[in-house]
């Protein structure tokens, strides 16, 4: 069995797709794209598609990643090109790599780069919040699980965040923006969390609903930078067409 | 400016709302074009939430029919939920379409297909988001043209004054002379207004113009007469037959959403139109002749849309699909195709033979025998003589039994509750026939591990069927009925044990019968339903019994005079003008046959029994076989 990994993007209206309607459209694609799916044995086979830790419903990603099992060897460009065509436009596939190593794919993503929209918020405003946040050693924020309320600290999670000079005053309406990295843990810290721990620290106002896209995900080093997760099963294959 | 999008003050509230993808479009098979390659521009609307409206047929066929013409613009919208309905109404979002996000009142068309008259409610919430005032009478030329088809269209009398016209029937080829009709008159520069356009439609005498028809009523609350108030339309207004389904094979492109629907399949209408004869089935009796899709012409389909959409299942549609002249070789066809290739498929089985078992044998050859689903309708040998559907108690258990042995464990029954003539017994006999179907089910396979459903649907007597005279039970009689039908089943504890009971209360079919019945006088009934919240009533958690009495009492509306009463022959029905094809005194003739237990015969097999379509409608029975196999055999 080939294991290929697929980054992908969900932009624009599409960013309302939520992880379960990825789910069943990626399964779609494949049909239509005729990929050489592998299935799981068993009564009820399942097509061998593995997700990691998809972004929330509503923000936009430049980097999502699932990981195919196929049958047959397929070349991994022609795979994104078709796949991409299978799906529709606003769901894009960006890369796809032959899976050269063992290590797991999720285990590379430690950690989120996002960029978060505030529109209708000053960016001094935004700078006070957090400044205020920075300086906390603890943040507590209230969410809704599965399992009901519960009070956790985001704080720990949140490795940078950062505002940055975005199109203030040009449109009329003032947008902070903020350059967000934050961990990979358990329970998840979501940008909207630590919106919410902003309002926390600081009562930052925040009417017009934030707008979130994920940069990229990969291997938080401890210089804060963030490893492309697939760079390790390009760079086997790039030394793999050398030996042959 | 006119179609531009909305989607920027949108896209603000879709993060406040829940399933924002519902209304974002985005899906396979979607077509967007730009606003001026278009001379007349449709919206359809199914008016329900997305996850039910995005799988109609109806909407998806004349989608794909408008936008494969050039120079038409066909989008589609959707109800939205209350929690986005007040963020638009607080941001001034109008009704949208999801396929460019336009205005619904920028169109030259508004489509609205209605499967259920308990989707009235939310055509006037459309209509008002859209800004398009709700009386007919009031909108002008800068709105829509609203359409009413499906159907319910079939008496659309009780929306006849929220809407401009109504299309009775196959909607195919309607769409097209509408859509001609109306680049005509944009051509010549609108002349005449909103009065002549609607005149040029009412001229087809196939598009009913309510505006140009007047009621007359008698003292006592009857109608007098129903007349032309203009000397230029027709009497009777006629349904549309599309005939030779293979010439019109859609939908080719289906649309396949990203949100999760009730369908998720490829659907392909292998017939259209049933003679079975049902007394209680209005679609049955509006949708004939019987016209089926050829074998070859399905095998296309099949292929084209699971290749376009990459859905792996298919449904088989149709009112009795296990009646089409080809089934067998089309199912054992299909199967053999896709075996082993995850593909299912899947014939919505209502017949009770042993056939319909060796078909299910056929689509189920990856092993897996979930449920099958057979459909008695009544309870007693007597009820089913009554509703011409003609099973015998031996055929259902002898067909249930050999269900079992091949190696199903789950079947469902279905019947229906308020039946004309009905008793208690009636409906305890489901009772029994449940307690025989698990005894015989044991008894063959020596297994206690075999289960059944009982599912139970109110009846609402629908215009356009022999039981279009007959009372409905009030909500309190079908309640105790459906009590006494429990207490039955858990009479015997072991028994009651493998038989599931699934019910509706009584208190939506009464409503859908005042819907269904209605004249022109129960319009301020919905308008005042819908004024005080009323929304999504074919949805439990969101109908409200108590707001549709209210709303009746406000608008002076003596609810049981519509729906408990039985009419007389010679009562002017409010949609006598309205022509189905079916005769009335045929129609009457068989609803004295119900009354006295005589069954009715199929026409595909025995003489002509006159109902009347085919020779009003200048249409003609389409059946196979053609003889023909599902695909060409190919050398391997």
């Amino acid at each position: 069995m080939q294991r290929v990994r697929v980054r992908y993007a969900k932009r624009g209206p599409l960013r309302f797709t939520s992880h379960r309607d990825f789910a069943r459209a990626i399964e779609r694609a494949i049909h239509r794209a005729r990929v050489p799916i592998a299935y799981s044995q068993g009564f009820t086979p399942h097509p061998k598609i593995s997700f990691s830790s998809a972004a929330p419903t509503g923000v936009a990603s430049e980097a999502e990643y699932l990981e195919l099992g196929l049958r047959e060897r397929v070349e991994p460009d022609r795979l994104a090109k078709d796949l991409d065509e299978a799906l529709s436009p606003g769901l894009d596939i960006v890369e796809v790599v032959e899976a050269l190593t063992t290590d797991s794919l999720s285990d590379r993503l430690t950690a989120s780069h996002w960029r978060v929209e505030l529109p209708g918020v000053a960016v001094s405003a935004a700078a006070e919040a957090v400044a205020a946040f920075v300086a906390e050693q603890e943040v507590l924020v209230e969410r809704l699980f599965k399992q009901g309320r519960r009070t956790f600290d985001v704080r720990p999670a949140v490795h940078s965040i950062t505002p940055v000079e975005g199109p203030d005053g040009s449109i009329g309406v003032p947008c902070a923006i903020l350059d967000l990295v934050v961990r990979q843990v358990t329970p998840s810290v979501r940008p909207d969390d630590v919106l919410s721990g902003l309002r926390a620290v600081a009562d930052l106002d925040m009417a017009a609903p934030a707008r979130v896209i994920r940069l990229s995900q990969g291997t938080l080093t401890p210089r804060g930078e963030i490893v492309d997760p697939l760079a390790l099963d390009r760079d086997a294959a790039v030394v793999g067409n050398r030996l042959t | 400016m006119r179609g531009e999008s909305v989607f920027p003050e949108l896209e603000q509230l879709l993060p406040l709302v829940s399933k924002p993808i519902q209304y974002v479009g985005g899906e396979l098979g979607a077509t967007v074009k730009p606003w001026d390659t278009a001379s007349v521009r449709w919206v359809l609307m199914y008016p329900d939430a997305y996850e039910v409206g995005l799988p109609n047929q109806g909407v998806q066929i004349l989608y794909e029919v408008l936008n494969e013409r050039e120079g038409v613009l066909a989008e589609r919208t959707y109800s939205v939920w209350p929690d986005l309905e007040k963020l638009m109404r607080d941001n001034g979002v109008p009704q949208f379409t999801v396929d460019s996000h336009r205005a619904v009142g920028d169109f030259d068309l508004f489509g609205v297909s209605f499967a259920t008259e308990l989707g009235y409610t939310n055509l006037l919430t459309a209509l008002d988001l859209a800004g398009i005032p709700l009386s007919a009478a009031q909108r002008t030329t800068d709105h829509p043209i609203v359409v009413a088809g499906g159907h319910a269209a079939f008496n659309p009398e009780p929306i006849a004054e929220f809407i401009d016209a109504a299309v009775l029937g196959d909607g195919e080829e309607a769409v097209l002379e509408i859509t001609e009709i109306v680049r005509r008159w944009k051509a010549e520069g609108s002349p005449g207004g909103r009065d002549e356009i609607l005149l040029r439609l009412a001229r087809t005498e196939s598009i009913y113009v309510p505006r140009f028809y007047d009621v007359d009523y008698l003292p006592d609350g009857r109608i007098q007469r129903v007349v032309p108030n203009r000397p230029d339309v027709p009497f009777r207004v006629h349904k549309r037959t599309t005939m030779d389904l293979d010439a019109w094979p859609y939908p080719k492109k289906p649309l396949v959403p990203l949100a999760e629907t009730v369908h998720e399949r490829f659907a392909v209408e292998i017939f259209r139109g049933c003679t079975r004869g049902c007394r209680f089935c209005q679609a049955g009796m509006i949708t004939r002749p019987v016209r089926e899709r050829s074998i070859t012409t399905v095998g296309e389909m099949v292929k084209q849309g699971l290749e376009f959409s990459g859905f792996q299942e298919v449904g088989l549609l149709s009112l009795s699909s296990a009646d089409h002249t080809e089934i067998g070789d089309m199912c054992k066809g299909l199967a053999d195709q896709y075996e082993g290739s995850n593909v299912s498929l899947s014939l919505p089985s209502t017949r009770v033979d042993a056939f319909n078992i060796d078909l299910a044998q056929e689509l189920s050859r990856n092993g897996r025998r979930t449920g099958l689903t057979f459909a008695p309708e009544g309870g007693s040998e007597r009820i089913r003589r009554v509703i011409n559907k003609m099973v015998s108690e031996e055929d259902l258990i002898r067909t249930v039994v050999t269900a079992y042995s091949n190696g199903w464990r789950q079947v469902k029954l279905y019947f229906m509750c308020g039946l004309p003539t009905e008793t208690d017994e009636d409906v305890v006999q489901i009772a029994r026939l449940a307690h025989e179907v698990i005894k015989s089910g044991r008894a063959a396979t020596g297994s206690k591990e075999v289960r059944c459903t009982v599912s139970i649907g109110g009846f609402v007597p629908k215009p356009h069927t022999p039981f279009q005279w007959a009372a409905m039970d009030t909500p309190e009689v079908i309640d105790n009925r459906l009590k006494l039908l429990k207490q039955a089943i858990n009479s015997d504890r072991s028994l009651g044990r493998a038989i599931g009971f699934r019910y509706h209360d009584g208190q939506p079919s009464l409503i859908e019968g005042l819907l269904a019945r209605g004249d022109r006088r129960v319009a301020a009934v919905i308008r005042e339903a819908w004024a005080m919240g009323g929304r999504f009533d074919g949805w439990s958690e969101h109908f409200s019994y108590q707001r549709w009495l209210e709303a009746c009492t406000n608008a002076g509306v003596d609810i049981w005079w519509y729906t408990t009463r039985e009419r007389e022959e010679s009562e002017v029905l409010p949609w006598d003008h309205l022509d189905s094809g079916l005769d009335k005194e045929w129609l009457w003739k068989d609803w004295q046959d119900a009354l006295t237990e005589y069954e009715q015969d199929d026409c595909r097999w025995t003489p002509c029994f006159d109902c009347g379509v085919c020779p009003s409608m200048d249409t003609h029975i389409q059946i196979g076989p053609t003889g023909r196999k599902l695909l060409p055999l190919t050398v391997v």
